[in-house]
């Protein structure tokens, strides 16, 4: 009898606990997705950190212009599409229709335009020769390897978001979805920016000749 | 946040019921695409039985091959003409047979019943839920470890067969392709895309889980009153929720060694079958790291649920309260975070640093205090109480014995200055088969006799349980504990036999451990006639059989489509309510009243 006075649930008829989880489990599940994705970013950046300092002729494939100009444009592209979704979250919990569809057409836009820039980017690169095999500065090949498929995964996020935004801002305005789905995906947005402030330092300005 | 958001996110609140779909009334939306959690239960475990068949038959033709190298395989020349003809196995088809045994094992049984299988079916009922936090998610979760488990077996049915490489698929052999054995070419393709696809179904079953446990708990159901298979499936979500996003990258990097002319794991240098392989600058050791960072927290996802599953059934059998509910649970969130410190005791050969040995060494030897505090919880748990020994109070028994010996041999493994010379012998195999496979593997077998009834609705017959035990058990100590005096004696694993050199005299002990692993196998067939003729035939289960306290023994055996038939149960009690003066007897349900323990509130 004391025994079982001692576990754990003997506080009996005791309410539900005050729920430290005040979210929909689609938002809790966003949450577990980032810890998910951190993990594969992670992972993927800790390769790169491994080969770059296993390899004794890295070579450093960027100049300030360009690249870091370029890689600049980018950086403040996406930070700025993180504010005009974070406009288009509170625009949506307000219920202004009207305002969410421009501030998130605004971030589908700046999605795009940081595609188009990094996609022009790698154009130029493979015209030089770059490829997931090819260094054309004869340094090692781990270069192009690291810098496409790191970049290729966080491009592949942020392509998957502008077709993300698209379908949530198109069903909110059918009343399909809620502020709630546009708030989430808005999370996963702020995700993949806060993935490329690692990415930008660690595969650009650590590059620069 | 401010008061604003609060008061969003709580009109965001789902309603109490998220079980937004009707039965479902076609064949197709019923047993195969079926959104039903118990049914989803249900189909992981018959993937797992499917898989544990099939690896068990490799098993025996490796275990055959060994114990009389010399001699034709019987019917194998019959089944795979094209590598093992007239029923010679190669060295090579050896290898092929060790890694499709080991994939398929560790991935398909080891990871899919005890987890995805029982938790399905459990979890939701044993928080008060309809059902899963997602039902499509958990849909897909099934159907995509599903097309996982075909690819991998497709790689039988390619023209070089499946890869030679190990469950652990190591690099160079894994990345360089064709060139480098039989079975590198496009088995070993579909092994790393089977192993990809795989990772995304677990992911989506970890999420799904994580998120059901949290959000869709019944009124009461406090995280305290968390029955503790419930938390064991919980922290094992947890765990696999990091371990398979680090294996998911690490084999799409592979594959683009593979595929696309990348040297992430292929280092400057190497020849491969009297050729040069154009290939620089990558790191063997890398996928050593990425894939034991991964292949370590694996082990816990194949026996976190074991722990969660005796622990349930102990008190149930011994009528008496589980010992330290709250340290059995902390002691498995310390396995769950230690268990990514140690992923380097596996690389103790690898040519890593001794440093980094150490550094390996040590939380190793620290993870055993958790799990010993477990096996004492447990011991206490068993000392002095009433034991109701059926099939399923014995296969937890046996669980911890499994469980202690292959432990034990764990000390001995995490030191790096032992292990330099255990590591490729037959001691590691003793061990890790008694740790990870046949402890998980009781757990299932437990699991499967305590919680059949509530699946079928039909008990499963308690004699020819009890003779599956027991020839089991004798079994699993009779295979793999002579494993231990081979490795001691230096006998090397992974050959594919030991004919005339200095291991010829291991043959015997080679030739027992054949005999007793084809009886082991033997006497599954007890378990399987068991299963089919109990789903027919066995006596109709009450609703409680085991007079145990959680909210799945408070419904119906089978639960309704709903569960609880339409009622909302209110918790009132934690799971651990045994060896107490109920209306009831000694146990007081979750779901009982509160009236019923006034006693038992103020003592």
């Amino acid at each position: 009898m004391s025994d079982s006075a001692m576990t754990a649930g003997s506080m009996h008829g005791a309410a539900m606990e005050p729920s430290p989880f005040l979210i929909t489990s689609r938002k809790l599940t966003m949450w577990l997705f980032i810890v998910a994705d951190a993990a594969t970013f992670g992972a993927i950046l800790f390769g790169y950190g491994y080969l770059r300092f296993g390899s004794p002729n890295w070579t450093k494939p960027f100049t300030f212009s360009p690249n870091i100009i370029n890689g600049l444009v980018m950086t403040v592209v996406l930070l700025t599409s993180s504010l005009t979704m974070l406009c288009g979250v509170a625009a949506a919990r307000e219920g202004r229709s009207g305002a969410t569809m421009k501030w998130l057409g605004a971030t589908i836009l700046l999605g795009v335009t940081f595609a188009v820039l990094h996609l022009r980017e790698w154009t130029g690169m493979f015209h030089e020769g770059w490829s997931l095999s090819k260094n054309p500065m004869g340094g090692s090949v781990q270069v192009g390897a690291l810098f496409f498929s790191i970049t290729g995964l966080h491009l592949l996020h942020v392509i998957s978001g502008v077709i993300a935004i698209t379908v949530i801002a198109i069903g909110f305005r059918a009343r399909k979805f809620t502020a709630g789905h546009v708030e989430t995906t808005g999370l996963y947005w702020h995700f993949v920016d806060l993935v490329w402030m690692f990415v930008f330092p660690l595969l650009y300005l650590l590059n620069v000749r | 946040m401010t008061m604003d958001s609060v008061s969003a996110s709580i009109t965001e609140l789902p309603p109490a019921t998220p079980h937004d779909h009707a039965p479902p009334e076609s064949f197709l939306r019923k047993y195969v695409f079926s959104l039903d959690h118990k049914v989803i239960g249900k189909q992981y475990l018959g993937l797992g039985l499917i898989a544990v068949c099939t690896g068990m038959f490799l098993s025996w033709v490796m275990r055959y091959h060994l114990a009389f190298p010399d001699k034709a395989v019987p019917l194998i020349g019959w089944i795979a003409p094209t590598f093992a003809a007239g029923g010679v196995i190669t060295p090579e088809f050896y290898l092929q047979l060790m890694t499709m045994h080991g994939t398929i094992m560790v991935f398909f049984v080891l990871t899919t019943a005890p987890f995805a299988g029982f938790g399905n079916f459990v979890l939701p009922i044993q928080v008060g839920a309809e059902d899963m936090a997602f039902p499509r998610f958990n849909m897909m979760s099934f159907w995509v470890t599903f097309v996982a488990f075909a690819v991998l077996v497709a790689a039988f049915f390619v023209p070089d067969g499946p890869p030679l490489s190990g469950w652990t698929a190591y690099a160079p052999l894994s990345a360089v392709g064709k060139s480098s054995g039989p079975g590198e070419g496009l088995g070993q393709t579909l092994w790393v895309i089977a192993i990809g696809i795989f990772c995304i179904g677990q992911l989506l079953g970890s999420l799904n889980f994580i998120a059901t446990t949290l959000d869709l708990r019944a009124k009461g159901m406090t995280l305290a009153r968390l029955p503790y298979s419930t938390w064991a499936w919980f922290i094992t979500s947890m765990i696999g929720l990091i371990a398979f996003s680090v294996l998911l990258p690490a084999c799409v990097l592979l594959l683009l060694d593979r595929v696309a002319g990348t040297s992430f794991f292929i280092p400057a240098g190497l020849v491969v079958s009297d050729a040069i392989q154009p290939h620089s600058g990558g790191s063997p050791l890398l996928w050593q790291h990425l894939f034991w960072f991964f292949g370590h927290p694996e082990v816990y996802i194949a026996i976190v649920p074991g722990f969660g599953i005796i622990s349930t059934i102990l008190p149930a059998v011994c009528r008496k309260p589980h010992l330290g509910p709250k340290v059995l649970i902390a002691s498995q969130l310390a396995i769950a975070g230690l268990s990514y410190m140690v992923w380097g005791h596996h690389m103790f050969l690898s040519g890593m640093s001794p440093s980094s040995a150490t550094l390996f060494s040590v939380p190793t030897l620290i993870i055993t205090i958790p799990s010993a505090i477990i096996t004492l919880l447990w011991l206490g748990t068993i000392y002095g109480s009433k034991l109701r020994l059926n099939t399923a109070a014995l296969f937890c028994l046996g669980f911890v014995s499994v469980f202690v010996t292959g432990g034990l041999s764990g000390f001995f493994l995490s030191q790096p200055s032992i292990d330099t010379y255990l590591h490729g012998t037959y001691f590691v195999v003793g061990h890790f088969h008694f740790v990870m496979g046949v402890a998980a593997m009781f757990g299932i077998f437990a699991g499967t006799y305590f919680w059949f009834p509530k699946m079928f609705g039909r008990m499963m017959n308690e004699t020819l349980g009890k003779w599956h035990f027991a020839l089991t058990f004798i079994g699993v100590y009779a295979t793999f504990m002579p494993m231990h005096w081979l490795g001691l004696e230096g006998n090397v694993r992974r050959y594919s036999s030991f004919p005339s050199d200095y291991m010829h005299g291991s043959l015997p002990l080679h030739r027992f451990i054949t005999y007793s692993a084809l009886f082991l196998g033997a006497s599954q067939l007890i378990f399987l006639v068991n299963l089919i003729w109990s789903r027919f035939r066995g006596p109709v289960a009450p609703d409680n059989p085991w007079e145990a306290t959680s909210l799945e023994w408070s419904t119906t055996s089978p639960p309704p489509f709903d569960n609880f038939g339409g009622v909302h149960p209110v918790v009132y009690h934690g799971p651990n309510e045994y060896g107490v003066s109920g209306p009831r007897g000694d146990y007081i349900m979750q779901t009982d009243p509160p009236v019923a323990a006034a006693p038992a509130a103020t003592a």
